[in-house]
């Protein structure tokens, strides 16, 4: 008896949990927080969670094929770097240095793809590892320093509106989007899922998975770069230490929102839903005046409520069988 | 959990019933899960030292019953009355000091360390906290001389063959206070050399007052180790025989609840032109092979496990690298890359593992029936939900699969809807040659009856089967011509006139052809 109401509730939990935890944080914040529901407070944490949810998305894509991708917070720094460099060192017209920046967002995301299919390294530590490099590598580029002083033409991607709208959150709903075609409607998305339920049976099964695989990093990569032209835009400056809390950040969300991470499962609207979660918690905590500390404790906390819970489902599964 | 579910009662002396050589009895156990009735009422009772067979389809309810009596899962109710004390549950430790030890299917072994470690694993030998890797190594070893095997107890058990690994798992059984030994289809991963001395340690086992449930789908063994056998159908108890009562129609009857013939159904289709050849193919571990394949045929290939077989077909589908040789369909020349190309060009395949190579488990049967014949479902890039659900529902319909609907995850299937499962979703993509791989690997007696039925229909149409199987009745049964794989070389071809079971194992272990069979 006890069995069948637990199961019950955890079906629940699957199909709305995270929107209840998504307005049980809302509500909590609004009231205990005074400005927390105002408009401009509002549109600020739909601005701030459009640039990591750009890059949230992309990671959900590796993550649904089975992957991981922990290098996205050193790609969006040495995009962000390049893409000051280009502009206020070298003096190149905006379109140039978005497009070179959105290559080499895209080449780094083929780099982890290829070598973790070639060296057949698992992708956690191949991207751990381009992580570190990259992190690196934007330092070395200006040594430390801060590149200011953007183009007006190319500050507007950060801080421009349409309308009443922000442009970051109008290319972010265009990641939503696009993210949702491709995963429910389009045969690609079938074979993302495919490629992380069981690799050996989409190889069989006539997928390309190493096309396939290189595609999903060079899309979270495209991802990475994007959200670096936005962050670059927003603070008009290139920071070397941009995204490093990307990593595990992005993590968290994609988990929060329900994919799996043995890859196979997870929705781009639970995706969305774990996004704003954490951005609703982060930005209500700062006017709460809960120190960074702290922050980071309930973080951890929630990630770790996240993936206890994807186990428990996991578990429950198993059992059924 | 729940600390007081065993309650040891006094023994009572249960009626008519001689106790004096029955060492378990189960008494109206029924266990439930939502939905479900795993086992409804069942009673039934093993005699000390006998070898007792277990048998029944998928899902009738063995697995369930090795799990209460190993203490994994609680019955609903009933009683389990074990040398005259009698419980209402087991717990894993409780059922480990009384001695029943279980060898599932699945191997407990740690690859990484060595049999001696294994077999002592969590025992302590020695006082303090460090281990005596001697002790252990030659009380290893003593008991491997017992059941007159050699294994190194020093290599780390990754290293043994299936047979040896599994001979492992018997010993850290019989290093414990071993009563009743539970073994789950001991011999499936085995070669047939191997079967003969599992029996001689079961029979030794045997010998020592160790008393034995037997599970096993092949249902000739039985005659050859079994005393008694108990047949359960549908969770339900169905009967227990003495082994020299009983004859392999009466078993498979008990077991489908209706006579059933295993005769393989006879086809009356007309073998055409040839559709497949493959000329000195070499790559994967298979050197110069070369075959034909004709309209309307079954071409069986013989091999034992590991001769190179499975890696044979891998390469002409296109899922690993070929280095030479060609590949001819319908006496055009194909180029395979990947698979992708085979499928496209009409040759499918069925693997050996539905669970890690054939299905997508977590995923719906209309969803896994669509994928290898995804694009052409789709509009463009975009899929096409009602064209997926036509297909899937006209296969389900076409092979019978039991399910509620096509929306069911495929897990939930039994291993015979699975494979079909399997094979709706290669054949919906490419059918000119379809390459089964152990077509009817752990799936019972009626499912094998239906993909039997199902094969012949595929070849009636003009299509072509190859077949990979180690089951030799069903080799012998449902090819027209055999081909015989001995390590990575093919060795002969035999034509169903010819078919003789003893040349075909002869050829298999190496044995020369005889001069008219090419």
């Amino acid at each position: 008896m006890k069995k069948q109401n637990n199961k019950r509730w955890i079906d629940y939990y699957k199909q709305f949990g995270i929107y209840l935890f998504l307005a049980a944080v809302f509500i909590f914040f609004a009231v205990t927080t005074p400005n927390f529901v105002s408009y401009k407070n509002i549109i600020n944490i739909l601005r701030q969670v459009s640039m990591f949810g750009i890059v949230v998305i992309g990671v959900a894509f590796v993550m649904i094929g089975g992957g991981m991708d922990l290098s996205v917070g050193g790609e969006l720094a040495v995009v962000g770097m390049v893409l000051g460099y280009l502009m206020v060192n070298l003096h190149l017209p905006v379109a140039v240095a978005i497009v070179l920046g959105i290559i080499l967002g895209c080449l780094f995301g083929v780099i982890n793809g290829l070598v973790s299919i070639k060296l057949n390294i698992a992708p956690i530590i191949v991207t751990l590892a381009t992580m570190l490099v990259l992190q690196g590598i934007a330092y070395l580029i200006t040594g430390g320093y801060p590149i200011t002083g953007m183009p007006d033409k190319f500050v507007v991607f950060g801080q421009g509106y349409v309308g009443v709208i922000p442009v970051p959150v109008i290319i972010f709903i265009l990641f939503i989007v696009f993210g949702w075609v491709v995963m429910n409607k389009t045969y690609l998305g079938r074979y993302i899922y495919a490629l992380g339920g069981n690799k050996e049976a989409a190889r069989l099964a006539g997928i390309n998975v190493n096309r396939l695989t290189v595609a999903v990093y060079t899309f979270s990569g495209f991802a990475a770069s994007i959200a670096a032209i936005i962050m670059v835009g927003r603070t008009n400056a290139s920071q070397p230490g941009a995204g490093s809390s990307y990593p595990f950040d992005c993590m968290t969300a994609a988990c929060l929102g329900g994919i799996s991470i043995q890859g196979g499962e997870g929705k781009i609207s639970g995706v969305v839903v774990g996004v704003l979660i954490l951005g609703i918690l982060d930005n209500g905590l700062v006017l709460l005046g809960v120190n960074t500390n702290f922050q980071s404790v309930i973080k951890g906390a929630i990630l770790l409520l996240a993936v206890a819970i994807d186990c428990y489902k996991a578990k429950t599964k198993r059992i059924a069988k | 959990m729940e600390v007081n579910r065993i309650i040891p009662f006094t023994s009572v002396l249960q009626g008519n019933k001689s106790m004096t050589d029955t060492l378990l009895a189960v008494k109206d156990i029924v266990k439930t899960y939502p939905g479900v009735i795993a086992i409804d009422n069942l009673s039934f009772d093993l005699k000390k030292g006998e070898v007792h067979a277990l048998i029944g389809e998928n899902g009738a309810g063995k697995s369930t019953l090795i799990k209460i009596l190993s203490g994994a899962i609680v019955p609903d109710s009933g009683t389990i009355t074990i040398e005259g004390k009698d419980y209402t549950a087991m717990t894993p430790k409780l059922a480990k000091s009384i001695g029943i030890e279980v060898i599932y299917q699945e191997f407990t072994l740690i690859p990484g360390i060595s049999a001696a470690e294994n077999i002592f694993l969590g025992e302590k030998t020695k006082p303090g906290i460090f281990v005596d890797i001697k002790e252990r190594e030659a009380r290893a070893r003593k008991i491997f001389e017992g059941m007159h095997v050699d294994i190194d107890v020093s290599k780390p058990v990754r290293s043994l063959s299936p047979a040896y690994q599994q001979i492992v798992e018997i010993a850290k059984a019989i290093s414990k206070n071993l009563k009743i030994l539970i073994m789950d289809e001991p011999t499936a991963p085995l070669m047939v050399s191997e079967v003969q001395t599992l029996f001689s340690i079961v029979k030794d086992l045997k010998k020592r007052g160790v008393t034995i449930i037997y599970i096993s789908h092949r249902l000739e063994e039985l005659f050859e180790i079994a005393d008694r056998i108990t047949v359960m159908r549908d969770g339900c108890y169905v009967g227990t025989e003495n082994i020299a009562d009983v004859t392999r129609e009466k078993l498979i009857s008990m077991m489908v609840g209706r006579t059933v013939s295993e005769n393989y159904p006879q086809r009356k289709t007309s073998i055409g032109k040839e559709i497949f050849r493959v000329e000195h193919l070499s790559g994967n571990g298979d050197y110069d092979i070369s075959f034909n394949l004709h309209q309307g045929e079954i071409l069986g290939f013989a091999g034992l496990v590991g001769a190179g077989r499975t890696e044979l077909m891998r390469v002409i589908y296109g899922a690993n690298a070929c280095d030479e040789g060609k590949i001819f369909l319908e006496n055009k020349e194909l180029k395979i890359r990947n698979c992708s190309d085979a499928i496209r060009n009409g040759i499918g395949y069925i693997p050996e593992d539905r669970k890690t190579q054939g299905a997508f488990l977590r995923m719906s049967i209309k969803w896994n029936i669509a994928m290898n014949n995804l694009r052409h479902l789709s509009h463009g890039i975009f899929l096409n939900n009602t064209a997926e659900q036509e297909s899937a529902e006209k296969y389900c319909k076409l092979f019978e699969i039991k399910t509620p609907g096509i929306d069911q995850q495929v897990m939930n299937l039994s291993g015979g809807n699975q494979q079909k499962v399997v094979i709706a979703k290669t054949i919906a993509a490419s059918k000119k040659v379809i390459i089964f791989d152990e077509p009817t690997r752990g799936i019972d007696v009626k499912a094998k009856q239906e993909i039997y039925a199902l094969m012949n229909n595929l070849v009636r149409d003009g299509n072509a089967i190859i077949m990979i199987s180690s089951d030799m009745p069903e080799l012998l049964g449902m090819s027209d011509r055999i081909a015989v794989i001995y390590e990575g070389r093919k060795n002969g071809e035999v034509m169903k006139t010819e078919f003789d079971q003893n040349y075909i194992l002869d050829l298999a272990s190496g044995g020369k052809a005889h001069e008219k069979a090419e």
